[in-house]
């Protein structure tokens, strides 16, 4: 065998050999990308897990859908981005969307909330987020007793 | 052991490392820094998003907030006699302890009025003292906030954050006897493992308790199980103080300190606007000092209707059986009553005894619909002193508590 067919036969081994790697690496990738979107790894009940709101994946942190900001659930309007950098570190964002509470209370709320539950000093953002808060959830006047909604008819059986 | 809610949170670390190994053989070599990616960061695919799941809850319960972790039933779901744990609504002010070690788990006696402080392993305690088992009713002093007008700032509980599960354990009274405590003694304040939302290890996320004459009750008990078991972890397992009639906060989970103070306990969220409300009624909206808000003791009288659940049609002629629970704080419910006119006339229907003091009591009737239409069915009942439930909203106060009102449930005749 002569010098240059060796060094191609070489050449070729080592070519088979990447060649082999990088399938392998391929596949590797395939399952990982395939457990990342499915963790449990059961390709025929996927939707099974699906009964909670929170979602397992967001490839896109800051998605923004129907108005909704996915991953906090936060409405999507001026300020979002310094409202969920700042209030959902310490709690989920679920606490700021079920209430509601006007320019003086959602203050006194972060004075409580920087007296007792170490709240860092928001500074200049402090009224962009009370002004995102009051505009896009406002205080709702219910009166004293409120008519009963979102009544779920069925049929009572025996 | 604490079965499931453990071995789920042990499964998560075992899946995490499971998988970070089969990583590395498809890849065929160690993924670098693999551990240090890891550390301390949970990776979104990895995540349990399941509460429900995790805390063994019925798929029905909502979830009101998941840092911390709220979750309330509905009142359908609570209509066995004994709540199991999967009706339980959830209320954590922090996180829920991770890691507890339950062979060096320990309850500490302590404060201003002990004699001698004194510290008890839980083997001691289930060993010494004598075990007792009790049905009380636990109502989170914010259940029905939703309700509020001006509305009051926290979780938006509805109707679902109460239950009456069977707690056995040993008496507090017993313990504190043991441990001798001074006759200036005034309240008890628990603290517990749970750790702080900003995760400062020197805050706790709340330390309650109750004045002395309510934790020598025969009642008031230091639990290990529930329904029989061992307290699932979200519960406050492995000890719970149990107070029932009382603000469910009173019944401080993961207890490993009790101390007795000789004036009232001034832990984290027994002081200022918390559990508390206006001494003297005041107007919707007004603003209280902080100095004029009482601590709430006994919870008022209330009941839920637990069956049918509201939404029911029914064929005309037809009689509708409903039932559901009701209770009063330290007293007992004397009186129960529906109405289907919206209290414009009452009938009184039956309530059972209570199975111990401060178990809930239950009640049931068959009602009969005069014609086709639109009804609701409102639920009253009056405590042993004559006060009953209010029909619309009782006393507004700043934080939202007691709401007692009627609960309702929507039916159609056809």
């Amino acid at each position: 065998m002569s010098q240059e067919e060796d060094f191609r036969k070489g050449i070729k081994e080592i070519y088979h050999k990447l060649m082999l790697f990088f399938s392998l690496f391929i596949i590797a990738g395939a399952f990982l990308l395939l457990y990342v979107l499915n963790p449990n790894l059961n390709v025929f009940n996927a939707k099974e897990n699906n009964y909670v709101e929170t979602p397992v994946i967001e490839l896109d942190e800051d998605r923004v859908e129907n108005g909704i900001h996915v991953r906090t659930g936060l409405i999507s309007a001026d300020g979002l981005m310094i409202v969920v950098n700042n209030c959902t570190n310490c709690h989920s964002a679920k606490l700021v969307t079920q209430n509601r509470m006007n320019k003086e209370r959602w203050n006194a709320t972060i004075r409580w909330m920087q007296e007792t539950q170490n709240l860092w000093d928001l500074g200049k953002n402090q009224e962009i987020i009370v002004d995102y808060l009051v505009a896009n959830y406002p205080v709702e006047v219910v009166g004293r007793r409120a008519n009963l909604t979102d009544i779920d008819w069925y049929e009572l059986k025996d | 052991m604490n079965g499931i809610n453990f071995n789920h949170l042990k499964r998560r670390n075992f899946i995490k490392k499971a998988t970070l190994s089969s990583f590395a053989t498809l890849i065929g070599s160690e993924i670098v820094f693999g551990s240090k990616m890891f550390e301390g960061y949970q990776p979104i695919a990895l995540q349990d998003p399941d509460p429900f799941k995790m805390f063994s809850k019925n798929k029905e319960m909502i979830v009101l907030n998941d840092k911390p972790w709220n979750i309330e039933a509905q009142a359908h779901l609570l209509d066995d006699k004994i709540t199991p744990n999967s009706a339980m609504f959830i209320r954590n002010n922090g996180l829920i302890p991770e890691n507890i070690d339950v062979r060096n788990w320990t309850l500490t006696i302590d404060g201003e009025s002990v004699n001698k402080e004194k510290t008890y392993t839980l083997n001691e305690l289930k060993s010494k003292f004598k075990e007792y088992s009790y049905q009380l009713t636990l109502e989170c002093g914010g259940n029905g906030r939703s309700e509020f007008n001006p509305p009051a700032k926290g979780n938006q509980w509805t109707v679902g954050a109460v239950h009456c599960a069977k707690w056995t354990g040993i008496r507090l009274r017993d313990v504190l006897d043991d441990v001798g405590i001074k006759k200036d003694a005034v309240y008890i304040g628990y603290h517990s493992s749970d750790v702080h939302l900003s995760r400062d290890p020197y805050k706790e996320p709340i330390s309650r308790g109750a004045p002395i004459s309510k934790s020598l009750q025969e009642e008031t008990l230091l639990a290990f199980k529930m329904n029989g078991k061992d307290i699932p972890l979200v519960h406050g397992y492995p000890l719970r103080l149990v107070a029932g009639g009382w603000p469910a906060s009173v019944s401080g989970k993961w207890v490993n300190r009790i101390s007795i103070r000789n004036k009232i306990h001034d832990g984290t969220k027994m002081t200022g606007t918390a559990y508390r409300i206006p001494c003297e009624p005041v107007a919707p909206g007004d603003k209280v000092k902080d100095e004029d808000m009482c601590i709430i003791e006994s919870m008022p009288v209330k009941s839920l209707i637990t069956f049918p659940k509201s939404g029911a049609t029914i064929n005309e002629g037809k009689s509708l059986n409903i039932r559901g629970h009701a209770w009063a704080g330290e007293l007992v419910v004397s009186k129960m009553e529906y109405s289907i006119d919206f209290g414009a006339t009452w009938n009184e229907c039956q309530i059972e005894l209570p199975v111990n003091r401060l178990a809930w009591q239950h009640f049931s009737t068959s009602i009969n619909f005069p014609k086709k239409g639109y009804y609701e069915i409102w639920a009253r009942a009056t405590d042993s002193q004559g006060t009953a439930q209010p029909m619309i909203l009782p006393g507004w106060n700043p934080k939202g508590y007691l709401n007692n009102a009627c609960h309702r449930i929507a039916i159609k005749v056809k």
